[in-house]
């Protein structure tokens, strides 16, 4: 792994993203839509428990619909190419890099439109903060994994899910977790604790990938 | 025959474990009663199962390292008999559940299944090998095939472990073991239950592992039929 080589296939993920806009549009309608059909089917929520477990399976839907086409996108000559330029490793890196990106604005712009319809409990910020980028960090390197995987395969959409939607568990309900703690305003003393979790498996998935991703890129 | 000789242990310790399973005198436990009776071959099959998947990785990141296809039919067996295992460990665990947890009267679902954390993980251990297997049959090229699975295995064992490990934890569970239910370690205390549970989950694993061979068998020798690999090295076994 270069580190150049990673900034040049950043700024090369984000000039593809950059010609074809309406992707991000479509992605930005995506949450509108979601969070408006929960507004309209929920109307308000009492609930911490509900508000963060809502909050995240939209964030887990809209995360497969950002990063499965990270993969899928490329046509076959293209990552050919790609691949004599750089390093499988900086590959990864520089997708996992670009997804995490990627996913902290969506989630960002996600909050915002979450809590104007359906309102803001969380009392403390800076955990809920912490908690949505380690979060969106966890979503971003395991979804590129797993498209990295599903794009060799046919019928690869419906497969993303199947593949990633299992394995994702414990880091969501570790982020339900620490979204109703946010809410409930628990001592840090407390959260701390599954808060390094999370982080914790953050580090499994990118090392994960790390290490498994060049076996999988040669055909 | 000489090496066959864990097959008639398997064998014997097979009727051991039924024979006294039932026969044998157990602790008097309230609610539990006579189900306990079930750790004998409910919880050896999660044993058995962890085994068998734990042996699929193995054999996942031994074909990652030599490409060779007889390495990914072994991955693929150990993972469908493991499968076999978690559906059986399942069926147990949950008419087991039906008779003791369901008559208690806190609950207010008297079904099948009881959203409980153990449940759950056993779910989810099954979700991914289905997944794994799903991928498998999606993928037509062989050596492809055979490449994405491994790299997934891996992927999805490690994180499987990374559930079992955390998740109990975050919440309280009914199962036994967890959130001051008697667990399996107290009763594992109990002597008599030790003498057949420790012999039990052997037995259960090795005729797992006697399942697999034979379905590795059956695939290595459909493949020899048409020429995918090589098999002179093992023909001489």
């Amino acid at each position: 792994m270069v580190i150049a080589e990673v900034k040049a296939l950043i700024k090369k993920e984000i000039k593809t993203e950059w010609q074809q806009r309406y992707a991000f549009g479509g992605m930005l309608l995506y949450i509108a839509s979601t969070v408006f059909v929960c507004k309209l089917s929920f109307n308000t929520i009492d609930s911490p428990l509900t508000w963060s477990a809502l909050f995240w399976i939209i964030m887990l839907f809209a995360a497969v619909n950002a990063v499965t086409k990270s993969f899928l996108a490329e046509n076959a000559g293209r990552t050919l190419y790609l691949y004599t330029l750089a390093s499988a490793q900086s590959i990864i890196v520089a997708k996992i890099i670009y997804n995490s990106l990627l996913m902290l604005l969506l989630s960002v712009i996600c909050f915002g439109v979450y809590a104007l319809l359906l309102g803001n409990p969380v009392t403390n910020s800076w955990l809920f903060f912490a908690t949505v980028i380690v979060g969106n960090l966890g979503f971003a390197s395991l979804l590129t994994m797993v498209s990295a995987i599903a794009a060799k395969a046919a019928n690869n959409f419906s497969l993303m899910a199947i593949l990633s939607f299992p394995i994702m568990l414990p880091l969501i309900l570790t982020l339900i977790k620490l979204t109703k703690f946010a809410i409930d305003g628990i001592a840090l003393s407390v959260c701390i604790k599954y808060l390094l979790t999370a982080f914790c498996i953050n580090i499994i998935i990118v090392v994960l990938a790390y290490m498994l991703f060049p076996y999988l890129w040669r055909d | 025959m000489k090496k066959n000789w864990w097959k008639i242990v398997c064998v014997v310790l097979l009727f051991y474990t039924v024979i006294a399973g039932f026969m044998m005198d157990v602790p008097r436990k309230p609610i539990l009663n006579e189900t306990i009776r079930n750790q004998y071959f409910h919880v050896c099959m999660w044993f058995g199962m962890l085994a068998l998947m734990s042996i699929s990785l193995y054999y996942s990141l031994r074909f990652l390292k030599t490409s060779n296809i007889a390495d990914d039919v072994y991955a693929s067996q150990s993972a469908n008999v493991a499968i076999l295992y978690g559906v059986l460990g399942l069926i147990t665990g949950s008419i087991w559940a039906k008779y003791t947890w369901s008559e208690w009267p806190t609950f207010s679902l008297k079904g099948w299944w009881i959203n409980d954390v153990k449940l759950n993980g056993a779910a989810i251990c099954m979700l991914i090998y289905f997944a794994y297997t799903l991928l498998r049959n999606s993928l037509d090229d062989d050596t492809k095939r055979a490449k994405v699975s491994a790299v997934y295995n891996v992927f999805a064992y490690v994180l499987m472990i990374v559930f079992l490990l955390i998740v109990p934890r975050l919440t309280d569970s009914l199962h036994p073991g967890n959130g001051g239910n008697p667990g399996f370690a107290k009763y594992d205390l109990d002597n008599k239950m030790r003498m057949v549970f420790w012999p039990a989950v052997l037995a259960w694993i090795l005729l797992g592992l006697w399942i697999a061979s034979i379905a590795i068998r059956v695939k290595l020798l459909n493949a020899k039929k048409l020429n995918l690999i090589d098999l002179s090295p093992l023909d001489q076994e």
